[in-house]
């Protein structure tokens, strides 16, 4: 691919292929194609880079002396959270311990926290859509729940949560699909009832019972909504894990946790670095649904095609 | 369910009376619209009948009853339910299955093993003269080309009526004139029996056996003509001036059929 890139764009060494104008063409198309790559990259690079410079920005101009160890500069956030393994509790003057070692084991944590809460929550999720999709006294039914189950904030029933069960990892967990439960029932239903008429139609002509329409017509059509569904759950599983985290006490410490003891012993280099991990969690579970959706979608749908 | 198959093309011959019977049919809805009134006809094997008529006449409603979907108020409708090709004004594809895979459909619902039709889906698919096209998805073909699969559909069950519920109104002009080719010669290779629903006379006058308009709402048979071309037809004929002729009178009966 490469060497074919040089041959084009040196005319002079390839005399008899191609004209020196189809040549200059060539190239062209090349560069522009180059171009075009260049500010699919660049663009966010220079968004970024601005993001890092507003933060050096505050560290060095907005904050007042006193305050400055609350902004750490991101080289230091970087070399102590990420570039250093471990700092063991109680020494380096560390009250939490640190570094990446500590940072990945409650990316770990959270990590469990969220992908069972979520699984949970899209087995959950998909079996009330479809117990809703099959008749309209069930979906009347259970329809005003799900709403409040959205509406209501439920951080405010962490605690509560907690009381009873215990704040543990099962705790963790129920708070989780309480949060990610939702956008998978709404978009899995939605999907599964705006299959247009024709096909029902179609489908009744031939005989097909619920089952099979289901099976043949209702889930492979609901599959694009379905999957934005899952894209929005698996964000807010994270957050679930991340945020409920700041009440459970218990068991392995989560990203959330972390957060909240580097902060209560001033640790803000390491606060900072788990506040990162947990945002690149975050992307990364929702990167990983929208690839997944295109890849089982993509070769079909018009507009999960890109 | 399963029925036996027949992988010959189905002989051009006689069958012990007509495929599809209309008999002093009426339909009014719950909502108190009466839709059709008093329609009686019939289409044998190796006929094709079109039936024309203003918009919100009743003609799909012809085809809904026959099939099945809706159930007439009043008269009979006497046809082989098992036996119906229904071809929809959408190609109603399914957009995650390939070409092939849509064409698959209906037998995987009568619950006819894939494998043993497998010469048929072939056939169906060359018939329609899609067989490069097979392993494309809905999105990739023209609006032409998701039609023809939908024929193709419909033909792997080898239906003895077949019904059209004006399916190439959203196509343009050349498409339609193609399709009105292939829909012919499908026509003549299969002898079914046709059951065709239009707005446009050139193409009721060029596809069909017979033509019978229909009256503004409630539907009612208003005029019965016999067409006069043989087959194979050509698009020559839409010059010749039986032809004018024919869609002259029609036209003229529509315009008194609208209210």
């Amino acid at each position: 691919m490469t060497t074919v890139d040089v041959v084009e764009a040196t005319p002079s060494s390839e005399p008899n292929a191609a004209g020196p104008r189809d040549t200059k063409l060539a190239a062209t198309a090349n560069s522009t194609a180059r171009r075009a790559k260049f500010l699919k990259i660049g663009g966010p690079l220079a968004v970024f880079s601005l993001f890092i410079g507003f933060w050096y920005f505050a560290h060095h101009v907005l904050m007042s002396d006193s305050k400055k160890p609350l902004v750490p500069v991101p080289h230091d956030v970087l070399d102590q959270a990420f570039l250093t393994w471990n700092i063991e509790r109680g020494t380096q003057g560390s009250r939490t311990g640190g570094g990446l070692f500590k940072l990945l084991e409650s990316l770990w944590s959270s990590v469990q926290v969220a992908g069972l809460g979520l699984f949970i929550a899209i087995a959950l999720g998909l079996l009330l859509a479809t117990a809703m999709s099959q008749a309209k006294w069930v979906q009347n039914a259970l329809w005003p729940f799900l709403i409040a189950l959205q509406a209501m904030p439920i951080l405010a029933f962490v605690p509560l949560i907690g009381t009873v069960i215990g704040f543990n990892f099962k705790a963790r967990v129920i708070v989780c699909v309480i949060i990610a439960m939702f956008p998978i029932v709404a978009n899995t239903l939605f999907g599964l009832l705006s299959v247009d008429k024709g096909y029902h139609e179609l489908m009744t002509l031939h005989g097909a019972g619920r089952f099979t329409r289901l099976v043949k017509l209702q889930y492979p059509a609901a599959m694009p909504s379905i999957f934005t569904g899952l894209q929005i759950s698996a964000g807010l599983s994270v957050v679930g894990a991340v945020v409920g985290d700041f009440f459970f006490r218990q068991g392995e410490a989560g990203l959330g946790r972390m957060i909240n003891l580097y902060q209560a012993s001033t640790e803000y280099e390491q606060m900072y670095g788990a506040v990162i991990m947990s945002a690149v969690l975050g992307i990364a579970v929702f990167v990983m649904f929208g690839w997944l959706g295109r890849r089982i979608v993509g070769h079909w749908h018009e507009t999960r095609s890109n | 369910m399963t029925k036996t198959v027949a992988l010959t093309a189905t002989e051009p011959e006689a069958v012990n009376g007509p495929a599809l019977v209309f008999d002093n049919l009426s339909m009014t809805f719950p909502d108190g619209t009466h839709a059709l009134d008093d329609v009686s006809f019939s289409v044998d094997r190796g006929e094709f009948v079109t039936v024309v008529g203003p918009s919100g006449c009743g003609k799909s409603t012809l085809l809904r009853i026959a099939s099945g979907l809706e159930t007439h108020t009043g008269g009979t409708c006497d046809v082989d339910r098992d036996s119906i090709g229904y071809v929809f004004q959408d190609a109603t594809l399914f957009p995650w299955r390939t070409v092939r895979k849509n064409v698959e459909l209906l037998a995987e619902l009568h619950g006819v093993p894939i494998s043993s039709v497998t010469d048929r889906i072939d056939e169906s698919l060359d018939l329609v003269n899609l067989t490069e096209h097979q392993d494309k998805y809905p999105k990739q073909l023209s609006g032409g080309m998701r039609m023809r699969t939908s024929l193709a559909r419909s033909l792997v069950l080898q239906p003895e009526v077949f019904l059209f519920d004006e399916p190439f109104g959203a196509l343009d002009e050349i498409s339609r004139e193609r399709l009105n080719d292939e829909l012919l010669s499908l026509f003549k290779a299969k002898n079914f029996a046709g059951l065709f629903i239009t707005h446009s006379i050139a193409e009721a006058v060029f596809l069909s056996t017979r033509i019978l308009v229909m009256s503004a709402r409630p539907g009612r048979i208003v005029a019965d003509y016999q067409v006069p071309f043989s087959y194979p037809r050509s698009h020559e004929i839409r010059y010749e001036p039986e032809f004018a002729d024919l869609s002259g009178k029609i036209s003229h009966d529509l315009r008194g059929a609208h209210p």
